[in-house]
């Protein structure tokens, strides 16, 4: 540590007013904040701020809640893997090295590119770098299937830093989730990467006889044609290479095909424990996505029209990247609603058009990721209605 | 569509290609721009921009209707009763519309077809009728040629790069010419390009980089 700071140290003067690399300073600041807290203080005159959590302490704890998804899924990415072609005799090294050597490339992609844009542009704009990639660089990997080709993952990134955040002005005045602004990009870009059986990676192997590359969702979705029930076909689905892959208990372990990251509800749960701890997430967002997306669930159940709606409300919870969705993006502080009633407002309409979208539209079998996108855009307005609420209420009390 | 009163240029005859005038042509293909500035005729540039050779159409068509409606209406302006304007511009828009559309479906079938429902809204088209309430009401026929000329090319212009990006990124090639294959690259096409959501992108993009280059700014 010590000599981390004196090498800093040493060369900071060059960055400095009038130095060779003035031009670079706020990439050298960018550097130091990120390994020291500044040990810069308030003025003796005006406000005292005395917490040293400053945004990348932030940040940090959100990529620290994020970790069992990661480390789960670098996991999966290997055990789904040898399971798909048909190798039960693997070793966890084995399953862990598959998991990295698909896993860590994708998170080297995402950063270099990103934090490579955001450098570029805090150089042009002289402005010191915005923290926010630090977040939506891991969360990027993380809702990638394992096996995207890497050109595809450089190009989302770019698009969603560019376009996404710094067209409307670089970190906080982003008006959608910069990481699902990515996968949505390729969702439309590229969907034959991005959709279908892609889940498990496969490499040069075969398949073994058997496999089947369907998700949840699809089985769900194709219940509506074929008319038979949901959580019977899920229970006996994978019969000869993954025995029991879709069972009510493994879909909340997570010990099946997906997105890197969000196979498992029970670690996106650990996360979500982390976030709501540290005072980082709100707790009420997470609730209310939950909440709404089980509500419309009942709802469904309700009017049971077909298969699909009449699947158990509680395995929309499961399937998917619901959970996932709801504890890292959805929570995102600058795309949220910021007022409390606002919160709950928008995480129940965020569980319900993720439902409504899952069981109504075909062409999109995930909804989570077009239900934040579109809560994201209303969040504003969400807002605008509570506080012109909350004025109203005050100004019927005021007795002047 | 603009209700403002018409910016009247002329005072004392001049000469058509006097530098006033010839501000009229290069004013909207820059700091003017229908669609980039005035954020007008966007729906028509995205619906025809997936590729070049319909954009190209689409330019010459809207240039010829709005240049040609904005002489005839500038001549018509002193007998035009103000409260009936509007019915008699569209009108006389619509004759050019439906000229256009003939012509087109005459010697160019596959890109009528393709493009048919587009030639017929130029008739609704913001453009069209914001330079004749803007413009023609209120000025001589020659200048009213101009700056019919200048905004149906401004609107090319921002057609033409939005329609390059998209067929080049969408598909890989210009004017249905397979660049990359011609270069033996292999190049995945962006399917996000070829929505209109991709124009969107474009169009903001273009607007990024033309306002930073020249520094506009909305004022309120």
């Amino acid at each position: 540590m010590k000599f981390l700071r004196n090498q800093l140290d040493k060369v900071k003067h060059s960055f400095e007013k009038g130095g060779k690399l003035e031009k670079y300073y706020y990439a050298y600041e960018a550097l130091d904040t990120f390994m020291f807290a500044p040990n810069t203080t308030n003025d003796v005159k005006g406000s005292q701020i005395r917490d040293a959590v400053d945004l990348k302490r932030l940040m940090m704890t959100v990529i620290i809640a994020m970790v069992p998804c990661l480390l789960f899924g670098i996991y999966n990415v290997g055990h789904q893997h040898f399971l798909a072609i048909g190798q039960t005799s693997a070793t966890l090294g084995e399953k862990i090295g598959i998991g990295l050597w698909q896993v860590l490339p994708i998170v080297v992609v995402s950063y270099g590119v990103g934090l490579g844009i955001e450098f570029v542009f805090s150089i042009l704009r002289k402005h010191p770098v915005n923290e926010g990639f630090l977040v939506t660089g891991m969360l990027i990997p993380l809702v990638m299937p394992p096996d995207i080709p890497l050109w595809q993952v450089g190009v989302a990134t770019a698009f969603a830093v560019i376009i996404g955040k710094e067209a409307f002005g670089g970190t906080g005045m982003n008006v959608v989730n910069v990481a699902l602004t990515a996968r949505a990009f390729l969702y439309f870009a590229y969907p034959t990467d991005i959709s279908g059986g892609v889940w498990t990676y496969l490499g040069d192997a075969q398949a073994i006889a058997g496999y089947s590359g369907a998700t949840p969702l699809a089985i769900a979705g194709d219940a509506v044609s074929t008319g038979e029930n949901v959580v019977a076909s899920l229970n006996t689905f994978g019969t000869g290479w993954n025995e029991g892959v879709f069972t009510l208990q493994n879909l909340f372990i997570g010990l099946r095909p997906g997105s890197v990251g969000e196979t498992s509800t029970l670690m996106c749960l650990i996360g979500a424990l982390i976030l709501i701890i540290t005072g980082t997430g709100s707790w009420k967002i997470i609730v209310s996505v939950f909440g709404g997306a089980y509500a419309m669930g009942l709802l469904l159940n309700l009017v049971g029209s077909n298969a699909y709606t009449q699947m158990p409300a509680h395995y929309h919870l499961i399937i998917g990247g619901l959970a996932f969705g709801a504890v890292f993006m959805a929570t995102d502080p600058v795309t949220a609603a910021q007022t409390e009633t606002g919160k709950w407002v928008y995480g129940f309409l965020i569980g319900l058009f993720t439902v409504l979208i899952r069981v109504f539209n075909p062409a999109y079998p995930e909804g989570i990721m077009l239900a934040i996108l579109l809560m994201n855009v209303f969040a504003p307005l969400i807002d605008y209605f509570v506080v012109s609420a909350n004025k109203k209420r005050r100004l019927q009390r005021a007795t002047v | 569509m603009s209700t403002a009163v018409a910016e009247v240029v002329e005072k004392k005859s001049e000469p058509l290609f006097s530098k006033k005038n010839r501000k009229l042509i290069s004013n909207p293909l820059d700091i003017d721009n229908p669609i980039t500035v005035q954020v007008l005729g966007v729906c028509s540039a995205l619906a025809v921009t997936t590729q070049m050779e319909a954009a190209v159409v689409m330019t010459i068509a809207l240039t010829i209707v709005t240049a040609s409606s904005n002489v005839i209406i500038s001549l018509l302006r002193n007998t035009i009763p103000s409260r009936i304007r509007i019915i008699v511009q569209l009108a006389i828009v619509s004759l050019w519309v439906i000229l256009v559309d003939q012509l087109l479906k005459a010697y160019s079938y596959d890109l009528w077809k393709q493009l048919s429902v587009y030639v017929g809204l130029i008739i609704t088209n913001c453009i069209v009728m914001g330079r004749l309430e803007a413009f023609a009401m209120g000025n001589k026929p020659g200048p009213s040629l101009l700056d019919g000329l200048g905004n149906g090319l401004g609107y090319g212009l921002i057609l033409l790069i939005v329609g390059f990006f998209r067929e080049l990124l969408g598909g890989g090639s210009i004017f249905g010419f397979k660049v990359f294959e011609a270069m033996n690259i292999h190049y995945t096409g962006n399917g996000l390009m070829l929505l209109p959501a991709g124009a969107c992108v474009i169009v903001g993009v273009v607007i990024w980089v033309q306002r930073s280059i020249n520094g506009h700014r909305e004022t309120h």
